[in-house]
């Protein structure tokens, strides 16, 4: 099974990533021969198998709901790419014109 | 970080003299650049994170600093922990002390350099499906990975959260178990951390072999292992049986389906947590005068490696719609049965022993271009991560070539007290036995 190239599009769209025609037939190849490859695990039978999603058999541990000190605001702020008044600056998300009256 | 180390060395120095100081007093330790140092740059080799100081430490570090162990550098490596050749780091390769045209092994190659060159006596590094054991093999020096939930990942950046662990570069045994000791243990930080008693691996070294059952899987000497890598193990094999432990002929017939199941798992579950790097909280952002989105797709597009997005790519996919149930499920049962099938083997068994990887070092370049080759060289790494179990690789001397070949045990999950005894006799006896 080959994935077709409309379908790495969307993908890469979907993990929010673009890539110019070129880069888009190189990682549709690599995408298709890995997914070749690990088509192996079809000669498996695993019905009647549960999955595991951790080795760990127990549930996560649970702690008391107490409030503690976190990293101050503007340590964590300092490396951000653009900030102003205690929060993250991004572009804009609603425009100003039309949309939502 | 040279200042910040010599100052600190100034400080241990009176502590030692006041009969004060911690257990890893002066041993210089390399971190590799995946964990967080506090205020120091932590870029994980990305150019996402070229920028980012970190507002905090992972609890190995604090916990290094607490033994007055001195840190003295960040080791470079493949992007997240995303190669096995250390060619995928956005700062440029790491070379194999050995032989500079060669790899040295990655992801944590520079942490394996650091120790084979003698510029820190043991290192940190992170290993998800071998990058702690392979490099370590590929640069003559000991790797270990800690069962899974053994050692708090707290300021270590995730690629596989299932899988990653914190892992340790040293020279000998005893090194590899005092590191140990100080950075076990659970953490209220990390909830996969084991609430459960460290024992002193240190003062727990020293082994006699005698009745010890050494489990040689058959399916990891098939074609494709160099040939001296098994003389190595043949000869280590004799030794130990000339000192009494027997060695078990076991079957692993997975081993051969590790690869497709964890490319398939660490893909799906990087895809996830490299979300994160959007431009937003920290790192680097590529402004354009559009949308939010087109914010993020240029960010992360200039910001990863060709690597990080194939495995994203390839992350994202099996996790769509559609494909779910056909991969990254089918994944996840096959993780059962090599859970199921390592713990039959250890019914007959106390330790497994092979090679760490099918070849020693190959050349800068060689696999660059080829993805899939360069993940089947894992093969004899994956599975132990899959399992959640210990595993170390032991310097076992070198090919015709002169480059380092490594062996591997692997141990039941919380056996690593006995991977490093066995390891230390190893060390021992193949000296005096010129192996």
């Amino acid at each position: 099974m080959s994935v077709p190239l409309e379908e790495v599009k969307k993908i890469a769209g979907l993990a929010r990533l673009s890539f110019n025609e070129d880069e888009l037939k190189a990682y549709s190849g690599h995408l298709n021969q890995i997914l070749d490859y690990v088509g192996k695990l079809n000669e498996l039978n695993t019905d009647h198998v549960a999955p595991t999603s951790s080795v760990q058999d127990t549930d996560g541990p649970l702690r008391e709901d107490m409030v503690h000190a976190s990293l101050p605001t503007q340590e964590v702020m300092k490396d951000a790419p653009s900030h102003q008044d205690g929060f993250f600056r991004v572009p804009k998300v609603i425009q100003s014109d039309g949309g939502n009256p | 970080m040279g200042d910040s180390a010599l100052e600190k060395a100034r400080l241990v120095d009176k502590k030692i003299a006041g009969g004060k100081a911690g257990k890893l007093a002066g041993m210089i330790v390399a971190v590799k650049d995946i964990l967080a140092i506090r205020d120091v740059r932590t870029t994980c080799g990305s150019k996402i994170l070229e920028t980012f100081h970190s507002p905090y430490s992972a609890t190995v570090v604090e916990r290094l600093e607490k033994e007055d162990a001195l840190i003295v550098g960040k080791t470079n490596m493949d992007e997240f922990g995303m190669g096995s050749s250390n060619e995928n780091s956005a700062f440029g390769p790491v070379k194999n002390p050995f032989d500079p045209e060669r790899i040295p092994g990655g992801s944590s190659g520079g942490s394996a350099a650091a120790v084979a060159s003698e510029c820190a006596m043991t290192a940190l590094g992170s290993d998800t499906g071998g990058s702690v054991r392979q490099p370590a093999a590929h640069c003559g020096v000991l790797g270990l990975r800690p069962t899974y939930g053994r050692v708090s990942r707290y300021g270590l950046i995730a690629f596989a959260s299932s899988l990653d662990q914190v892992g340790i570069f040293s020279q000998n045994a005893e090194d590899c178990a005092s590191v140990l000791e100080a950075i076990s243990g659970f953490d209220e930080r990390d909830s996969t951390s084991v609430n459960c008693e460290v024992p002193s691996f240190s003062s727990d070294l020293g082994m006699d072999v005698r009745g010890l059952r050494v489990g040689l899987p058959s399916e990891y000497f098939q074609s494709g292992l160099q040939a001296d890598i098994q003389v190595k193990i043949n000869e280590l094999c004799e030794m130990l049986e000339q000192n009494g432990a027997s060695i078990q002929k076991i079957s692993l017939p997975l081993t051969d389906y590790g690869i497709a199941a964890y490319y398939l798992i660490c893909t799906a579950e990087a895809s996830s947590n490299l979300a994160r790097f959007d431009g937003v909280r920290y790192g680097s952002r590529i402004d354009t005068k559009e949308d939010l989105k087109h914010m993020y797709c240029e960010t992360r597009s200039r910001g990863f490696g060709e690597e990080v997005k194939r495995r994203i790519m390839l992350g994202t996919y099996v996790l769509s719609a559609g494909y779910y149930d056909a991969y990254y499920r089918k994944a996840q049962k096959v993780r059962t049965l090599i859970r199921k099938e390592y713990d039959e083997a250890f019914g007959r068994c106390d330790m497994i022993l092979g090679p760490t990887t099918p070849t020693t070092a190959f050349r800068l370049g060689e696999k660059i271009n080829d993805p899939m080759e360069m993940y089947l060289s894992d093969i004899y790494t994956v599975t132990a991560p899959l399992a959640g179990l210990p595993a170390i690789s032991i310097p076992a001397g070198k090919d015709t070539n002169g480059m380092p070949i490594g062996i591997q045990l692997t141990a039941p999950a919380f056996q690593e007290g006995l991977l490093l005894k066995l390891t230390e006799y190893i060390q021992l006896h193949m000296e005096s036995h010129d192996l």
